[in-house]
Order: structure tokens, then C-alpha cells, then sequence
């Protein structure tokens, strides 16, 4: 198991943001994150990430308890993140900003290594034509792109994903999954939150399903979209479950 | 040719520094050279608060402090303790590194605006502390026994002297900015300056990076502060801690471009020259603070990048010079 996330609750003041979330991730899977805005999402990557100390709970990454570790901490370990709202460092290159996820994530490159790493990562990713402008012309997609290229110019072990395509175009979409599938095939974890149905089901393994900071739901796409209480809490409509499935296939 | 042509921003700036001492040690002329002390001083003061305001995206009202503790510490080696000015200002650039560190590890938590008060706070302290310090001379300062020039060939000389003194100091501030800019270290600090929380996600270790550029930014001012009160031969508080000195400093590095290692440089020349012909101006040689501020906020309305930012975003083509 790569993650181990045990009995994780999370208060802020009154408002219990997370409440007893428990999964084991093994290593190599996609692990979906679905439910409604305010269910937790993000703040369940924000405690696995080190942002916010749980309130209560244990997380276990590569079998070390990292439960009251850091942000930085957890880089080094080779955990990356995407922000939903993207955070690019606007006053420096495309490529400076993929190399500082070279230089400071696991492997602590230097400016040498690390800028060939970040010309690799944006050619994988597809900014190389980018690579010398600045991040801030870029535009969302793009940005959304060069958070990824960031992550993964740390070499982590687990990426966490936040709302990679929301707010894209269908092709720029197709474009997303592909990479994040790629992604998978180099062997790295990927927990991703998401709200477009028809990708998350058609990539992930598994799907956990959040409502009010409760896990209500757990499996393969399959049975997760069949079932009754995620269809009530999220998706709504029993027949656009259906829809989804075949729409994955 | 090729390590050179990487260079070329530290190039440039090193040629500039160096065209600005030359004048004076061309035409051996004592009001030049006065002049030019004055520059390079503003210069080494500029270049070390850009490390923190330009490249870590913090700003300091009250840097003018380590200016001033470098300014006592140094004084009190040679007059109290009859130490060389090497000794001195190797210890003065120790102790106001020490007090960016102790700074550093309390005050550089706090972000933007409360930062920049809490500096204020840490100048006005320390100047109250001296006030009150009678190994320091309290309110009074201490002044240098003409004596101790004799070791330096007279008091001539010693002018002189620290002049030359103050030239190497600039080489080595702009040297020490470029290499901090152009390292693994300087980029972790450009990723706080843009986003501090994304750069904690990505591994950044913010706060050490943030004490150590302060540390960094407080060792040659400190170092500066020796030395040009023992060229003037005196110190007191009010001398050595005037806040208005800590936001023109500020001034030069905005005017000049934050950021950048050419930037602070012609916007300390720059100031320097524009504060002189306001003094001798009849008109304006009581408001000539005022003109500063009036600078500042032209700066920050229209080209907030500095005259550098502003060249290197209209010349892209430049870059490698201006750095």
C-alpha cells in the first residue's frame, strides 16, 4: 500500500469537513475522488498533503506515519499536488516553474539536471513551445497543464490531481485524460478529484465517493455509479449512471 | 567565450560598478571621490535589501538597522577594544548576520504588510536599546580618536582608503547577488516571492530559505555600516538608524528593478544623482524626501518592474545583459 489513510477526521470550528475517511491505495492505481462541492475533497488532499493537520486520524505514506508532517516534508517524500485553483508562479518562465519541481521535489535535482528534466517533462506534457515565456500569458488550460508539469518534474510516487479538467474544452479534456494515463503507465499513483463523470469513470480504478466529509461510497466505477446513495447525494439521475458507463466504454 | 557570454548580466553590472570608481581614482579629486563613496554606498545598501525585497518578495522598512548595529559594533572594536577596521567589519557583518538570523527565525513568519511593520518595530528597538547602551555611548555615540588613522598612513590616507574599501564591498555585494539569483537557492527564492504556498507544495523549504536570504541581505550593509563610520570618524543613534535611509533604499531597488542585479544598481546611481542635484536646488533641498516618495509612487503606478523589468520585458532580446 502506497496510502493508508485511518479513521481521518477534520473540524473547522463547527463545520466537520472530514469524518472518519478510511481507504488503503495500492501503488499504481488511479483512485477517483467524486462527490458535491463542500463535500471535502479538497480538504482530504489538503490533510494528506500536510496543509492541515488532521483533527483526528492517521496517514500512512510508504509505511511511514507522515500523519503531522509538512508540505515540504511530503514533496521530498515524493507526494506532488495540483491546485484547483492554479497556482503558477507568474513572474518566471514556463520552464523555471517546472524546475523548481525538479530542483526542491524528491530527487532535489540541480539547475543543471533539473532544467533537462523540465524540458523532458514539458515535452511530455506538450508546453515545450512555451518553454521561455512567461507563466503568467499562459492561459488556463495551459496553466492547468504547466501545475501538472510541475508535479511531475518531482518524480513523486503519488500525484494527487485537483480538478485538472475543469473549465477545459472536450478535445483539451481528451488531451488530459491521455496524459493522466500515461502518467499511470510510468507507474505512478494518482488520486484525482474530478466532476467531469464520463472521464473519471472511463480512468480511474476505483472510486471514492465524499458527501458532507463522509466516505458514503466505495468501488470500481461500476458499482459506485449503480449505487443508490451516490445516485441520490450526486449523480441524481439513475439513468445517467447508466449513460456514464456506456459512455466509458 | 562561452562562459562569458553566460555571464554577461554580471558583466554588465560589474563594468558599471567598476566605470563609477574609476572617476574619482582617474582624476584624484577629493569632492569626485566623496561623491562616488556615496554612490557605491547606496549601491552595497540597495543590492543587499534586494536579495530580500527583490528576489524572496519581502519587504523590509527597517533594514537600515543592520546598517546602523554594523555601524556601533565596528565603532566600538576600534575605539574600545583598539581593533584593526578589518576586524571590525568582519565582526559587524557577524553580528548583524546574527540578528537577521534570530529576525528571521521569529518575524519571517509573518507575511506582507505585517512583516514590514514588524522590521519598523525591530529598527526603532534596537535604536532605543543603543540610546540607553552606555558601553556604546547611550545617546551621545562615540567618536573615533583621530590616532587610530595613524595606522593607516594618516587621516588622508584613510579617506582614501575607504574609498577603495567601499569599491571591493559593492564587487563583492553585486557578485554575491548575482550568484544568489543564478542558483539552485535563488530560484527556490523566486518561487516564495511568486506563491509561498505552491512553493512549500512543490518542497521549497520556505522558512530557512527566507531566514538565510535575510541573513544574506543583512551581511553587507552591516559590513558598510563599519566602515563609513569609521571614515566619519563618529556615531549616534539618530545617525546610524534614520528610517527615512531604510525607504530610500527601497526607493533605489523599485526604481532600479526588484529582482534583477542590475536593477538596484542604477536605481541607487540613479537616486543618488537625482537626491544631489535636489539638494543643491533651492527649491527643493528642504522637500527632497518628498520627491522620493513622489518617485516611489510613479514607480509602483507605472512601472512597477523597475526601469530594468521594464527594459528586459520591452528588449527580450537583452535578457542576458540585463539580469
Amino acid at each position: 500500500m502506497i496510502l493508508q489513510i485511518q479513521g481521518v477526521s477534520k473540524n473547522f470550528g463547527g463545520l466537520q469537513a472530514l469524518q472518519n475517511v478510511t481507504f488503503d491505495l495500492p501503488e499504481g492505481q488511479i483512485l477517483g475522488l467524486i462527490g458535491p462541492n463542500g463535500a471535502g475533497k479538497t480538504t482530504l488532499f489538503n490533510v494528506i498533503n500536510g496543509v492541515y493537520l488532521p483533527s483526528k486520524g492517521r496517514i500512512i505514506f510508504q509505511g511511514e506515519d507522515v500523519t503531522h508532517r509538512n508540505t515540504t516534508y511530503m514533496a521530498h517524500k515524493g507526494l506532488a499536488r495540483t491546485h484547483q485553483i492554479v497556482k503558477p508562479l507568474n513572474d518566471m518562465t514556463v520552464l523555471e516553474n517546472v524546475m523548481v519541481g525538479a530542483c526542491f521535489g524528491r530527487e532535489g535535482h540541480g539547475l543543471a539536471q533539473a532544467r533537462k528534466i523540465a524540458h523532458e517533462v514539458l515535452e511530455f506534457i506538450g508546453l515545450s513551445e512555451r518553454a521561455d515565456q512567461l507563466a503568467s500569458s499562459l492561459n488556463v488550460a495551459q496553466k492547468k497543464r504547466l501545475e501538472m508539469a510541475r508535479a511531475l518534474a518531482s518524480r513523486p510516487y503519488l500525484l494527487l490531481l485537483d480538478e485538472v479538467l475543469a473549465g477545459l474544452n472536450p478535445s483539451e479534456i481528451d488531451h488530459m485524460v491521455d496524459v493522466v494515463k500515461r502518467i499511470r503507465e510510468q507507474g505512478i499513483t494518482i488520486i484525482m478529484i474530478e466532476h467531469v463523470m464520463h472521464a473519471i469513470m472511463n480512468v480511474s480504478d476505483r472510486i471514492l465517493v465524499l458527501d458532507y466529509g463522509q466516505q458514503i461510497a466505495e468501488g470500481s466505477p461500476e458499482e459506485v455509479s449503480n449505487n443508490p446513495k451516490v445516485i441520490e447525494a450526486y449523480l441524481g439521475d439513475p439513468k445517467l449512471a447508466q449513460r456514464l458507463m456506456e459512455g466509458a466504454e | 567565450m562561452n562562459t562569458l557570454r553566460n555571464h554577461l548580466g554580471l558583466i554588465a553590472s560589474l563594468v558599471i560598478v567598476v566605470l563609477i570608481g574609476l572617476g574619482p581614482i582617474v582624476s584624484q579629486n577629493a569632492a569626485s571621490r566623496e561623491v562616488a563613496f556615496t554612490v557605491l554606498r547606496a549601491i552595497a545598501l540597495a543590492s543587499g535589501l534586494n536579495i530580500l525585497l527583490g528576489y524572496t518578495g519581502y519587504v523590509s522598512f527597517g533594514h537600515i538597522v543592520f546598517f546602523g548595529l554594523g555601524g556601533y559594533i565596528g565603532l566600538y572594536m576600534i575605539t574600545a577594544q583598539g581593533q584593526s577596521l578589518w576586524v571590525a567589519m568582519l565582526l559587524a557583518g557577524l553580528s548583524s548576520a546574527i540578528l537577521a538570523f534570530l529576525l528571521g527565525k521569529s518575524i519571517l513568519r509573518l507575511r506582507g504588510a505585517y512583516f514590514a511593520l514588524a522590521t519598523i518595530g525591530v529598527n526603532e528597538a534596537v535604536r532605543a536599546f543603543i540610546n540607553n547602551f552606555e558601553p556604546f555611548g547611550g545617546p551621545i555615540g562615540m567618536s573615533v580618536n583621530f590616532g587610530v588613522y595613524q595606522k593607516y598612513g594618516g587621516a588622508m590616507q584613510a579617506l582614501n582608503m575607504s574609498f577603495y574599501v567601499m569599491l571591493a564591498l559593492t564587487i563583492v555585494v553585486v557578485i554575491m547577488s548575482y550568484l544568489v539569483k543564478t542558483s539552485k537557492f535563488g530560484l527556490g527564492l523566486l518561487a516564495i516571492r511568486e506563491d509561498e504556498d505552491a512553493a512549500e507544495v512543490m518542497g521549497v523549504p520556505a522558512p530557512d530559505s527566507k531566514t538565510w536570504a535575510y541573513v544574506l541581505s543583512a551581511i553587507i550593509p552591516g559590513m558598510v555600516g563599519a566602515l563609513f563610520f569609521f571614515k566619519n570618524g563618529s556615531i549616534e543613534p539618530a545617525e546610524a538608524f534614520p528610517l527615512h535611509t531604510s525607504i530610500e533604499m527601497i526607493v533605489m531597488v523599485m526604481l532600479g528593478g526588484q529582482g534583477t542585479v542590475l536593477g538596484p544598481l542604477l536605481g541607487a546611481a540613479g537616486y543618488q544623482r537625482l537626491r544631489g542635484l535636489l539638494l543643491i536646488n533651492p527649491l527643493f533641498k528642504n522637500i527632497q524626501l518628498a520627491v522620493s516618495g513622489v518617485v516611489l509612487l510613479i514607480v509602483i503606478l507605472f512601472i512597477p518592474a523597475g526601469v530594468v523589468g521594464w527594459l528586459r520585458r520591452r528588449w527580450p532580446q537583452w535578457r542576458r545583459v540585463l539580469q
